[in-house]
């Protein structure tokens, strides 16, 4: 059976209120950190367990913390990155809804570790009821004592408060959230200075994602080697997963890091198989921004073995052959599905997103759509998917921030592994229209680049 | 929906009262930091962000009107131009395509008679498809308001669109829970 260390409580009627998590061993942590420990034997447990960023990038947390800087007499903060805003991702609301004192229970104890005193919870804007359920919770920890002024009498102090966004995918990015957070647009800074050294307010900050800082919890009750011992190599613990696409079990799963990516999509226990008894002909494994994986790419590795549901083995073969665990965002396609439209609808999203900032992101964007517009309207020629190709190129690796290569990386994973369905675009214009290729044909993987 | 702009602009007492608790999550001095929230207040008060509006909200702040402006022509909630009582926001990428938002979009598109960006000739419902809301996995759906309508199908499509007619407030606040649907 599967251990759950965030959602093992999330079905306990009432958890979201106050007592009943608290007397579901809510809170624990925060008496165990701030009685037991000191800051940095926290910090030390977290980089024993090692916890990577869940939020997408799968940064050593640990590791993270320890880079902080810590200047004589200025404050330093803590903020909770809640704007996800991945197309496919929705596991950080679930948790948020479902079982809001676990993150604040987590936000006490990482802020305590780090030295904070004032942290925030940045929100997308459009989960504002999530928002309110936040404010609920945090002003029932303020009334037991789990925040304010020297909290359990050991004179720590920390104030916590959520505060919006309001609808703009970039602010994910953490320089852009502290923007945003500072009141102006979301516009991504460039590093360094890093935010452990100049951050919100230009004081050393600490940017975490929402199930990186609930997952601490478990961290500072059961101890960092506890986490560890969960899941294989480098992938430790244990990971939320948005299921969604043409599955019959949609739905958020905490899974252990070690289960086969075959297991997590047909067994009942998660996502109950294709729905409507179709076969599968793609996966994106980790949000819309890491690389589509074609049908014979998804449970095995190019070299034949089965594929896990870990950092490693989802980007096992590299982007050659594989894709990115990212932020859990699983999507799965079946074969009535048409990848030429999937990634015209990925595109635009990134073209929506752009900041702006950056030439490379803002016209290439904006480029590709078209083109991959007319290709899936029956308007493309030939010569655009190479054109695509050479876009998606000169946007990767150019912008500030990622999220140029967050939109190029579809686009060459879609041309890498299904060129005959955009080559078929342009031979089939009127045939395109009406029916979908169908899967892709196993092929070598030379072929991709042109 | 024929108003072009606001002549009466300022927040009651208790709107007053919520700036100046949401201020008061920042430092002295970070008041900016409140400009998203209060936009947020704001076009929830007044239905959207005209000229005045903005100019009201940046005396609350002490901070210049362009601050403003360029947050709120930034963020994709804001609307700087009129709109209907109740946004139809229908989420229109990736697993909500699979699922049929388009032809979600396009049942509201022709049951109101409005195009996307459009609002009723009553001033009720705008539509509007709008980028991944993160229900990925309650496909398809859309936001009216603060509510998230999820597993969309037509025949819930017409429910709502009579209970917003009947009752066209959406942009209300202090919503309850109203996801149930995920399994864990």
């Amino acid at each position: 059976m599967t251990r759950k260390l965030l959602l093992d409580k999330v079905n306990v009627e009432g958890i979201a209120g106050y007592d009943v998590y608290r007397k579901n061993g809510g809170y624990r942590s925060v008496e165990k950190a701030l009685k037991t420990m000191s800051p940095d034997e926290v910090v030390e447990e977290v980089k024993k367990s090692g916890l990577r960023g869940r939020g997408g990038a799968g940064f050593p947390t640990g590791m993270k913390w320890s880079f902080l800087a810590k200047p004589e007499g200025v404050p330093r903060h803590l903020l909770c990155n809640a704007d996800e805003s991945e197309p496919g991702t929705f596991k950080d609301r679930y948790l948020m809804e479902k079982i809001p004192h676990l993150l604040i229970e987590g936000m006490i104890v990482s802020s305590f570790a780090l030295g904070a005193n004032q942290s925030y919870i940045y929100i997308r804007g459009e989960y504002m009821y999530v928002l309110r359920i936040l404010e609920k919770a945090i002003a029932e920890a303020y009334a037991n004592g789990w925040l304010g002024k020297n909290i359990l009498g050991t004179g720590y102090d920390l104030d916590l408060s959520v505060t919006p966004g309001a609808g703009a995918y970039i602010c994910g990015e953490e320089t852009a959230l502290i923007e945003s957070l500072e009141g102006k647009r979301g516009n991504p800074r460039i590093k360094p200075p890093f935010p452990a050294v100049k951050g919100l307010w230009q004081r050393p900050t600490v940017v975490n994602n929402v199930e990186t800082i609930a997952a601490v919890v478990p961290i500072v009750n059961d101890g960092g080697e506890e986490y560890a011992k969960i899941g294989i190599g480098r992938s430790t613990g244990t990971k939320l997963i948005s299921a969604g696409g043409n599955i019959n079990k949609p739905g958020v799963y905490e899974i252990e890091m070690n289960i086969t990516v075959e297991e997590f999509i047909y067994s009942d226990t998660y996502c109950g198989g294709i729905k409507n008894g179709k076969r599968l002909k793609a996966c994106v494994p980790g949000g819309s921004s890491v690389p589509i994986l074609p049908h014979y790419l998804v449970c095995k590795t190019a070299a034949g073995e089965d594929r896990l549901m870990t950092y490693e083995s989802l980007a096992d073969g590299g982007f050659a052959t594989g894709s990115m665990l990212g932020s859990g965002g699983f999507i799965v396609y079946d074969e009535d599905q048409c990848i030429v439209r999937n990634t015209w609808n990925f595109t635009r999203f990134y073209h929506h997103e752009s900041c702006g900032q950056c030439s490379p992101c803002r016209e290439g964007t904006g480029w590709m759509e078209k083109v991959l517009h007319r290709l899936e309207y029956g308007h493309g020629k030939m010569e655009d998917i190479n054109l695509l190709w050479d876009i998606q190129r000169k946007i990767e690796g150019n912008t500030i921030c990622p999220l140029g290569d967050a939109a190029a990386w579809p686009v060459a994973a879609a041309i890498r592994h299904f060129r005959e369905e955009f080559e078929w675009h342009v031979n089939e214009p009127k045939a395109c229209m009406e029916r979908n290729y169908g899967l892709v044909t196993e092929k070598t993987f030379e072929t991709a680049t042109a | 929906m024929s108003e072009t702009t606001h002549s009466q602009v300022s927040f009651s007492d208790e709107l007053l009262k919520e700036v100046n608790r949401v201020i008061g999550q920042f430092p002295e001095g970070k008041q900016k930091s409140a400009l998203i929230r209060v936009l947020h207040i704001a076009q929830a008060e007044f239905g959207w962000l005209s000229v005045p509006v903005m100019d009201y909200v940046a005396r609350l702040l002490h901070i210049q009107p362009i601050e403003v402006y360029e947050v709120a022509t930034f963020y994709s909630m804001y609307d700087t131009k009129p709109v209907g009582k109740v946004k139809l926001e229908v989420c229109r990428t990736g697993p909500c395509m699979i699922e049929g938002a388009e032809k979600i979009v396009k049942y509201i598109e022709d049951k109101l008679g409005i195009q996307d960006g459009e609002t009723t000739a009553d001033g009720i419902f705008t539509l509007k498809t709008v980028e991944c809301l993160g229900a990925c996995g309650y496909a398809p759906m859309l936001q009216a308001g603060e509510k998230y309508h999820e597993h969309l199908t037509e025949a819930k499509v017409d429910e709502l669109i009579e209970a917003y007619r009947k009752n066209p407030v959406a942009n209300y606040m202090g919503q309850e829970s109203n996801l149930n649907t995920a399994k864990s």
